[in-house]
């Protein structure tokens, strides 16, 4: 899909607050009518990086390319090509959602004709067309989402970023949203977009970077991701033992073809719940070892490669700090 | 791609910031005001004029006095302007770019090929417009009722005059919104910054002139002997020091402009109104009188217009 012509690049790209990098040297490339999913758990910094893409804040260090053109000397020339929408996008409440759409209209200078066509096209295309001539403020969060799908839309532009786009949408919202981003995708936007809602991300997303504390730990697509983090885990199992069972787990790590045996609970977790990583099938001996052990084994179950697996991997310990 | 290289960006806020003034409740309930304390002023004034008229037979410039002449317990239509004008000024810019930020609507238009000063300028202009307007309906019909209250027209020179305050009077309420616009963008809370500007305008409408006396009584101890030297010099540094009030300034240009007898701002001596013709100004010498207090007006509106733009161009938009 889409040839290989970068349209966003960025190079040693730093912005530090005070004493926090909120990114720290991030080099990333994004092709013409590539989907790209910036992955990574709150205050990672994905929010910093798409304003530094269009410019609305200055990079501390490196370089960034938006088409060739610099969003800090050209901020006119990029904001024409690039359309933005804000993680929980706001609207003028007191104005109808078609006048909110024609104002941004004639930001960009779209003569009147043309831009009454596009607000049309770009409201029919979002699905809002009877709300249309309501006033903003009646608006449910969903239907602002989607007014402001349209009012990035209007513009007709080559590059879409996405903030958070699908927080806070119902599933059959979020996946309509998806659909089309993907649809828009085929006709050669090039869309970023930002989420920590890995299932959707992984759905629609070509390649995706992986965000943690500012640094991008991980870029690819999701199935070669898999492959580099999990290469020696191709299998992955979950177990659950009626009772725990003391030295189990170091029983279970002596299998041969057993990678890694981890509490599915977490430290606490108490030993109910084992996850273990495997380079071949050992259910067989898995469960013969805990009946030899005197345990019940209640279930067991074994998983693909996910985005969710690979995502746990790199924030595990990070999301735990962020819930406490 | 599309070479539209000169953007639009500025008219099209301009308008939406004068359409979004001149619909809205705030300005109804400003003109509501100040017309209710105009019609009052003018009315005592008229009634003063007619009493004045029945004892003197006739008296200059009739028509200026409604706006200058007072009973003694309202104040005159200048003097409410020069109070009421702050707040117009405030209220149509208190909010003008944390209330973007507020509604999380900046991030989403300054994404759009705008520069990103048009949006503060753009608020300003259109502000400016939206007062220009309210004031120049205010004023004809101020003038048409006061054509109804004593039944003398204005002569040309009046109308100059007139012409003159409405000016002047424009760029006064134009610093106070370009003040407000500077708070708001300064403080994120709309409230704040509205507190902040309401701060700054009873401090300059009231207290201004108080500290200004202390400031000068202080300076100049000596002048409390009695001595004439010291008692000019105190005056003339409480001059200085209550011009940097924009309260001040404007009052003067007004009142200067409106009562063509006052031939010079400040402390006069007796040696300098010996010599004098008696008299009026004639409207051209009025006009160079005030010249320095309009001047002075601009400059702060430049001044606080120019920090709003430096600070907002440095600001990281994140909403
Ligand atoms: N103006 C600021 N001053 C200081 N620190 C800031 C500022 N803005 C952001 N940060 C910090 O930068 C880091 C990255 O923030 P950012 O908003 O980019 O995260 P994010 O990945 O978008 O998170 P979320 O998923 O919550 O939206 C955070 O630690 C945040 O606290
Ligand atoms: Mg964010």
């Amino acid at each position: 899909m889409g040839s290989a012509t970068p349209v966003i690049e960025t190079s040693g790209l730093v912005r530090r607050y005070g004493d926090l990098t909120a990114v720290d040297h991030l080099d990333l490339t994004v092709c013409q009518g590539e989907i790209f999913g910036l992955l990574g758990p709150n205050g990672a910094g994905k929010t910093t990086t798409i304003l530094m893409l269009l410019g609305l804040t200055e990079p501390t260090e490196g370089r960034v390319r938006i088409a060739g053109l610099d969003p800090s000397r050209q901020p006119l020339e990029v904001k024409r090509i690039t359309g933005y929408l804000p993680d929980n996008v706001g609207f003028y409440d007191e104005m109808t959602g078609r006048d909110n759409l024609r104002y941004t209209a004639a930001l960009n200078g779209i003569p009147r004709p043309e831009a009454e066509r596009r607000i049309a096209k770009a409201l029919q295309r979002v699905g809002l067309p009877e709300t249309a001539d309501r006033k903003a403020g009646t608006y449910s969060h969903g239907m602002r989402q989607r007014l402001g799908l349209a009012d990035v839309l209007v513009k007709e532009p080559r590059i879409i970023v996405l903030d958070e786009p699908t927080v806070g949408l119902d599933p059959e919202g979020a996946r309509d949203f998806l659909e089309l981003t993907r649809e828009l995708a085929r006709e050669g936007i090039t869309v970023l977009l930002s989420s920590h809602l890995l299932h959707q991300v992984q759905e629609i997303c070509d390649r995706v970077g992986i965000f943690v504390s500012g640094r991008m730990v991980a870029c690819g697509r999701v199935h070669d991701l898999a492959e580099q983090i999990l290469a020696d885990e191709q299998f992955r199992l979950l177990i659950e033992i009626q009772a725990p069972l003391p030295g189990l787990a170091t029983e279970l790590g002596r299998l041969d073809g057993v990678a890694s045996v981890e509490d599915a609970d977490g430290e606490e977790g108490g030993g109910r719940r084992l996850r273990l990583a495997c380079s071949r099938d050992v259910r067989a001996e898995v469960g013969l070892r805990v009946q030899e052990l005197g345990g019940i084994l209640l279930h067991l179950e074994q998983s693909g490669r996910s985005l969710d697996e690979i995502y746990a991997r790199y924030f595990r310990g990070k999301e735990m700090d962020n819930v406490a | 791609m599309r070479k539209q290289t000169s953007p639009g960006g500025l008219a099209v806020i301009t308008r939406k910031e004068f359409a979004d003034h001149v619909s809205g409740w705030r300005m109804i309930i400003l003109m509501g005001l100040v017309a209710v304390t105009g019609v009052a002023s003018l009315y005592v004034a008229a009634q003063t004029i007619r009493s004045a008229v029945g004892e003197a037979g006739t008296i200059d410039f009739v028509f200026l006095r409604l706006f200058t002449a007072s009973d003694g317990k309202l104040p005159p239509f200048i003097s409410f302007v020069s109070f009421l004008g702050p707040l117009v000024g405030l209220a149509l810019g208190f909010d003008a770019v944390s209330g973007e930020h507020a509604r999380r609507t900046l991030s989403r238009v300054l994404a759009q090929p705008i520069h990103r000063d048009a949006l503060v300028n753009g608020k300003f202009l259109g502000g400016l417009a939206a007062v220009a307007a309210m004031l120049s309906a205010l004023w004809l019909a101020v003038g048409a009722l006061g054509l109804v209250l004593i039944g003398v027209p204005p002569t040309a020179d009046e109308f100059v005059r007139l012409a003159a305050f409405l000016a002047v009077t424009v760029i006064y309420i134009s610093f106070w919104l370009a003040l407000s616009i500077l708070f708001s963008t300064v403080f994120r809370q709309a409230a704040t910054s509205a507190l902040a500007g309401i701060a700054a305008w009873l401090f300059f409408a009231i207290f201004a002139d108080l500290l200004a006396d202390l400031a000068a009584a202080a300076l100049v101890p000596a002048a409390a002997g009695g001595n004439p030297e010291a008692i000019f010099a105190q005056e003339q540094i409480r001059l200085w020091l209550s011009r940097l009030s924009p309260v001040t300034l404007y009052s003067e240009a007004v009142s200067t402009l409106l009562t063509p007898s006052i031939r010079a701002l400040g402390p006069v001596m007796v040696e300098q109104i010996l010599g004098a013709l008696q008299g009026v100004l004639p409207i051209g010498q009025s006009l160079l009188l005030v010249w320095p207090q309009v001047v002075g007006l601009i400059t702060g509106t430049a001044a606080c217009f120019a920090a709003s733009y430096i600070l907002f161009m440095r600001r990281e938009i994140r909403a």
